[in-house]
């Protein structure tokens, strides 16, 4: 579903993303780990042409990105609160989402029904503009807002900070389900990676922008994780 | 105590991000400062004589006294709009060892330097001035300056006892209209009877009292009042407004620009910097009146041209310039979604079009100054739609300045650059160069159907100047993607 070939990133002369090559399929859930700085927003805002690569190229299902919007309908994201309007409330956010993407308030509604629980009766009918909302009910209504659309990738970076407890259970199985049941390509970025183990089937650790270990999920691969942001990185680099 | 407070002023000053703006700005704003200040103090210093000449046998001094209690009001009535108690800064020091007490006085105080109470300073001091001059007893000249100092404090606290309640502000407002009219329709002298009150005030210094114990009372409600709200959810909570939502189905009508349509109708309308852009706009249809209600031009002159362009103009030159700088906060997203670029701009475009002929149609009443005006106006308007939308549009993709919406309408600089000078140029000063020129070689009527010809040709090809902005944008979408998100541009 997603190529990635030869994609480097400079600023300057510092390379902050190189990654020679990474294949993601489709209907994967896929997770992405690393360290503050390793490149892991760089890499996604590459991915949905928010920053110009240096040398390479994504493809999202073979639409080059940075040469064509065609990715945009199958493909939806949420990175930060940057991706929310302020002065809209929750309803009027996601029913604009919706008419970017083809859905009328119907459809739309029919979709927020089934995240009711995740809601928490703290987003829906609350008269309140998005910019009111405090920082975990804003991340809550952006994810909700990127399922929008039936999209056939989804990307979240960072999906599980600020949330509370009883919102990341579900949100975990939310995002399992979208891969497994519904054949979504789902990238998702954190710093915890309990969460990663648990909700996907691969994960690529980033450091300082070169992918240093792609595993499939198993047993054993928190303790595998774990022992290796334990141990220096540095060295692991050095290897 | 207070030594801290003022040092921690000064490097919030110092070290604010306003402060990293470019030098040129600083300095046409520090023009724009001074010039203000030089014009205020020249009007103080000139206004003795002015009341001397246009009441030949009053007592300059009186006849200022009978403006004064419209001062009082007009000054509270703008301060609603300008001015709020700066308590959100005090924040980090409640969990610090610091007496509640002396944060709330350091609060309230530093309110007493806000520069609106300079304003009216800045021209007392000059006409006291003249006054000494001109033979006045000092004593009570000074006194009553003194008395003018305790008056814009009381104002000052008022307008924090007020505190934004908007029924004040409408009673406000009714008083001034309802005195005013009284006044003018001879049924109650209030010029006089305020006049006499303030003189008063100026013929016997011992009543400063009353102004200084007004300051001092209102300034210990206010303390009061704060000390005890002193909380994070009282009143160093920041107001929410509950969302009132409105439909706007029926822009569906536009068709595919509708959900963009929309999203500009929202973001204007309830964000206060556009929300003002709206209300000085319509203001400004009164500008034509200084330049038509002075005969010194002749029917013709260039400066109706400009005047014209700038009426019908002044939403699509406020608004637009900031295009799509106003959509900053989350261009990211815009830029990630599934948005043809097209019809966004196309939104846009929509919205000044109308501005601009609502904006002519407030015009018409100008054709009481003949016909030339309306004709004027009219080609302006053409010209406006037709050429200076897609420029101005065009502009916009130059545009790499971040905007804060929840920032304050008044004396925002954010996201100003040289571009917005420059987009000045070819929108106001172009038109008027063409029909000066047109004007002097042929004839008037030439000029102004040549400009609205120039209007209606740019219209009809409004599609395909729309593609070029739309390339336009593209092209920059990186740089404007990597501008908007620094936040302290």
């Amino acid at each position: 579903m997603i190529t990635t070939q030869n994609l480097t990133k400079k600023y300057g002369s510092q390379l902050v993303l190189n990654i020679e090559h990474l294949d993601i399929p489709k209907g994967q859930s896929f997770g992405l780990v690393g360290n503050n700085g390793a490149g892991k927003t760089t890499f996604f805002s590459l991915m949905l042409d928010l920053i110009q690569p240096t040398t390479g190229q994504i493809n999202n299902n073979n639409v080059q990105v940075n040469i064509s919007e065609a990715w945009k309908p199958f493909t939806s994201s949420f990175i930060d609160e940057s991706f929310l309007i302020g002065y809209l409330t929750p309803e009027e956010y996601f029913y604009f989402i919706g008419e970017l993407r083809g859905q009328n308030k119907a459809d739309v509604d029919a979709l927020l029904a089934n995240f009711e629980e995740l809601f928490h009766g703290e987003i829906l009918n609350q008269k309140k503009f998005l910019r009111d909302l405090s920082k975990g009910n804003q991340k809550k209504a952006g994810i909700v807002a990127s399922f929008i659309g039936n999209p056939e990738v989804i990307i979240l970076d960072e999906p599980f900070a600020n949330l509370d407890p009883t919102t990341q259970i579900r949100l975990k199985a939310i995002i399992k389900n979208l891969a497994a049941k519904q054949g979504v390509t789902v990238l998702v970025s954190s710093h915890d990676l309990m969460h990663v183990t648990e909700v996907c089937e691969r994960i690529v650790v980033l450091n300082r922008g070169e992918i240093v270990k792609d595993i499939q999920t198993s047993a054993e691969t928190l303790k595998e994780l774990e022992n290796f942001f334990a141990g220096s990185p540095l060295s692991a680099e050095e290897e | 105590m207070f030594k801290h407070f003022v040092s921690l002023q000064w490097k919030s000053f110092f070290r604010s991000s306003n402060l990293g703006k470019s030098i040129a700005l600083k300095i046409i704003m520090g023009f724009f400062a001074v010039y203000m200040m030089v014009s205020f103090a020249g009007l103080g210093a000139a206004l003795f004589f002015i009341l001397k000449k246009l009441y030949p046998d009053v007592d300059p001094m009186l006849t200022l006294s009978g403006y004064m209690l419209y001062w009082v009001l007009i000054e509270l009535f703008v301060r609603y709009f300008m001015q709020k108690l700066p308590v959100m800064d005090v924040r980090p020091m409640l969990i610090n060892p610091i007496k509640k007490s002396s944060i709330t006085h350091y609060i309230l105080a530093k309110s007493g330097f806000s520069g609106y109470n300079f304003m009216a300073l800045f021209m007392a001091v000059p006409f006291s001035i003249v006054l000494l001059a001109q033979g006045y007893p000092p004593l009570n000249v000074l006194v009553w300056l003194f008395a003018i100092c305790c008056i814009v404090l009381t104002i000052n606290y008022t307008n924090f006892i007020i505190n934004k309640s908007d029924k004040v502000l409408i009673v406000l407002g009714t008083v001034i209209l309802v005195l005013y009219a009284l006044e003018n329709f001879g049924v109650l002298p209030v010029k006089e009877f305020a006049g006499k009150v303030f003189y008063t005030l100026y013929e016997n210094p011992i009543l400063a009292l009353i102004p200084l114990g007004l300051a001092l009372g209102t300034y210990f409600v206010n303390y009061n009042f704060l000390r005890k709200k002193l909380y994070l959810d009282a009143s160093l909570k920041k107001k929410t407004k509950k969302a009132v939502t409105s439909d706007l189905s029926w822009t569906k009508r536009f068709g595919d620009i509708a959900p963009f349509l929309q999203l500009d109708l929202k973001l204007i309308w309830r964000n206060k910097r556009t929300k003002m852009q709206v209300f000085i706009s319509l203001a400004m249809i009164l500008y034509g009146l200084i330049f038509y209600g002075m005969d010194a031009y002749g029917e013709t002159s260039t400066i109706y041209l400009f005047v014209g362009i700038f009426m019908t103009g002044i939403f699509l030159s406020n608004f637009g310039q900031f295009i799509p700088a106003w959509d900053s906060e989350y261009y990211g997203m815009m830029m990630s979604q599934n948005i043809p670029l097209r019809k966004y701009l196309e939104s846009k475009a929509g919205l000044i079009y109308v501005s601009v002929v609502v904006m002519f149609l407030l015009s018409i009443p100008y054709v009481y100054f003949g016909w030339e005006a309306l004709a004027i106006n009219f080609s302006s308007a053409l010209y406006n739609l037709g050429v200076n939308v897609p420029v101005i549009l065009y502009f916009g993709s130059f545009n790499k300045k971040r905007i804060d919406l929840t920032k304050s309408a008044i004396g925002n600089t954010q996201g100003i650059s040289a571009t917005q000078f420059l987009v000045m140029l070819p929108i106001m000063v172009i038109p008027c160069l063409f029909y000066f020129g047109l004007k002097m070689l042929v004839s008037f009527e030439v000029a102004i159907s040549v400009l609205a010809i120039m209007g209606i040709i740019g219209f009809a090809f409004r599609k395909p100047l729309l593609d070029k902005v739309t390339e336009a944008y593209r092209k920059k979408k990186y740089g404007m993607i990597a501008g908007f998100k620094e936040q302290n541009s």
